[in-house]
């Protein structure tokens, strides 16, 4: 194995700035590890290696102008996400072979400070799942023990990291599908505030609860990529005009003495297994010692969250996912010009959604429709009132909030794929974060029984540097326990 | 009782624009029945006065001038399209008369 491949993607880009490596010797060193292990993860539906190589000769040649802190490091994007003349499919096979016509403002951004784009990583379909194994295209395996799942939606991103394929990931958050996946691989993954990144060019599932967010396996190599991609973007109407918070200064000063940090009472307890709980505590623990003052805060009104957010998401996407009509791009089944335009549509939808999207298209037609509306969607809009309500009381009295990221380390794959309520427990505790538009981190708290445990970090909006304070804070204290960052405990893979 | 049947499920699909197929009708009828089940909480939740939210942020139209600017041809616009004419997106017949 390569030794450029476990760097962390600052100690590459200042590498690459010294001119000691090439940005086309880091791009092919990770295209090498993909092609090796790739066969055993599936991390990516689409490997641009072409491409990868050229972006890559093009920052060698541009070395000297120096477009970012990143200049010639690879990534691997979501397949959520549009890159023009890239095949993006969302893991459906509604979009199979398209390839958009345009950036995403996120791929702009990259494409803009010289990061390298390796290609697209595997999700749940339309980012709808906390597994992979939702894909059309089959699931993505965790490489701490490839009989378990990688978390979703992003389950290939954080995958991608986690097996050293790329240093920096692009995900997506609707409920939980950065920090879910980045808690079950050891890896790092933050949810900005919301309207912090532009959505433009990010095929929406819940518009209201949709952002894209940076990963990597450093919380400093988190915040260089945040830094990036943040900002206000025209193109998108919710994206927030204001100066993006100083993520990158946060996480060098990593510092939280003197801070409040609040623990959710409701986000503890019953449901989380004892060694999330274990490295919970211990991670507390070591915040205390390091100066911050620890509040147990409750959030009465976080237990109705859940189910809040599976209503409104498929109500969301019930309207959103309407526009694959089989008529302007992607996949058109029964056209034999007999049928007409209702009966292809409806033929297309059924051949090209898989069980997960037409479970949620269901529900959220039938929560939306005359008669239930006023039970279902406005009473979890009310719900999510409170919900914002509850944090803004917390904030009232602490700096941030924290509380384990999942109840439970992964998962066997097939364990939960034939029961979606027990799968949708998955994201409990990341998803209020989502309803109240508030911004949040993942990071790796330590190992229980040989798989990851996440620890999970709540700012207010816009606060975003709090989480890379406390995060990065956190993270050199159990770094230097661990000798480096968790990921590097990752067992050798065998690919067979 | 069940809250949805086989034949609401049915109803529901007709309007989502989904051809279900008989045994997915049978299979979804149940689970969305489970999830109705645990979500349903959030009826207990809040009283009337209790005001909805749609989104966290307070959304206001956003206008731009009006300059032209360089926008997709039309060749990319149909790079996707699983049919064209004529610089135009083909479709199936959407009157029901005889093609």
């Amino acid at each position: 194995m390569s030794d450029l491949i476990k760097k962390s993607a600052s100690e590459l880009a200042a590498l690459i700035a010294k001119k000691e490596v090439s940005s086309r010797e880091v791009t092919q060193a990770h295209l090498d590890q993909i092609s090796k292990t790739d066969s055993l993860i599936h991390a990516f539906l689409y490997v641009d290696t072409d491409g990868a190589l050229a972006q890559a000769e093009l920052a060698d040649k541009n070395h000297d102008a120096r477009k970012s802190p990143l200049h010639g490091v690879p990534l691997a994007l979501k397949d959520v996400l549009a890159q023009k003349g890239i095949p993006t499919t969302c893991g459906s096979k509604i979009l199979e072979g398209w390839r958009p016509p345009y950036d995403a403002t996120v791929v702009t951004k990259l494409k803009d400070a010289a990061v390298v784009i390796l290609g697209k990583t595997n999700m749940d379909e339309f980012a709808m799942g906390s597994s992979t194994e939702n894909s059309a295209y089959g699931p993505t395996r965790n490489p701490w023990d490839t009989d378990r799942i990688p978390g979703g939606s992003g389950g290939g991103s954080a995958a991608a990291l986690a097996a050293f394929q790329a240093p920096l990931s692009i995900g997506t958050d609707t409920g939980g599908s950065i920090r879910q996946p980045a808690a079950v691989t050891g890896t790092v993954g933050v949810k900005p505030t919301y309207g912090g990144v532009s959505r433009y060019g990010l095929v929406a599932f819940s518009s209201s609860l949709d952002q894209a967010g940076p990963c990597a396996r450093t919380v400093l190599d988190t915040a260089l990529l945040h830094q990036v991609i943040a900002g206000h973007d025209p193109k998108d109407a919710t994206s927030i005009n204001a100066p993006v918070p100083d993520v990158v200064a946060a996480a060098e000063r990593a510092d939280v003495k003197g801070m409040k940090i609040g623990v959710v009472k409701e986000l503890t307890g019953a449901g989380y297994e004892k060694g999330v709980a274990d490295r919970f505590a211990e991670s507390l623990a070591i915040l205390e010692s390091q100066g911050a003052e620890i509040i147990e805060v409750s959030c009465p009104n976080f237990r109705f969250a859940l189910g809040a957010y599976y209503l409104i998401a498929p109500s969301e996407a019930s309207s959103n996912l309407a526009r694959f009509d089989a008529m302007r791009y992607g996949l058109r089944i029964g056209d034999d010009g007999t049928k007409s335009a209702e009966e292809v549509m409806s033929l297309t939808r059924d051949a090209g959604f898989g069980d997960e999207v037409k479970r949620r298209i269901i529900l959220g037609t039938y929560a939306l429709s005359a008669g239930y509306y006023d039970a279902f969607y406005g009473s979890a809009q009310k719900v999510r009132t409170l919900i914002t309500r509850d944090f803004a009381a917390a904030y009232s009295k602490v700096d941030v909030l924290v509380s384990p990221t999942t109840p439970t380390v992964a998962f066997k794959i097939g364990e939960k794929s034939n029961d979606p309520v027990a799968m949708y427990l998955s994201d409990v505790a990341t998803i209020p974060v989502n309803l109240a538009g508030v911004a949040s981190m993942s990071l790796p708290a330590g190992l229980s029984e040989g798989l990851p445990v996440g620890f999970q970090i709540i700012a207010p909006a816009m606060k975003d540097d709090r989480l890379y304070l406390v995060g990065g804070a956190l993270e050199r204290e159990l770094n230097s326990k661990w000798n480096g960052p968790l990921t590097h405990q990752v067992p050798d893979l065998v690919v067979r | 009782m069940p809250r949805i049947s086989r034949d609401e499920v049915a109803r529901i699909a007709a309007l989502a624009r989904i051809t279900l197929r008989d045994e997915e009708l049978s299979g979804l009828a149940g689970q969305i029945d489970g999830i109705l089940d645990a979500v349903a909480v959030v009826q207990e939740a809040a009283g009337a006065d209790v005001p909805a939210m749609s989104h966290p942020l307070e959304i206001t139209n956003v206008t731009r001038p009006d300059v032209i600017v360089p926008s997709l041809t039309p060749e990319a616009s149909l790079s996707g399209a699983p049919a064209s004419e004529e610089s135009r997106f083909r479709v199936p017949q959407i009157l029901g008369e005889e093609a």
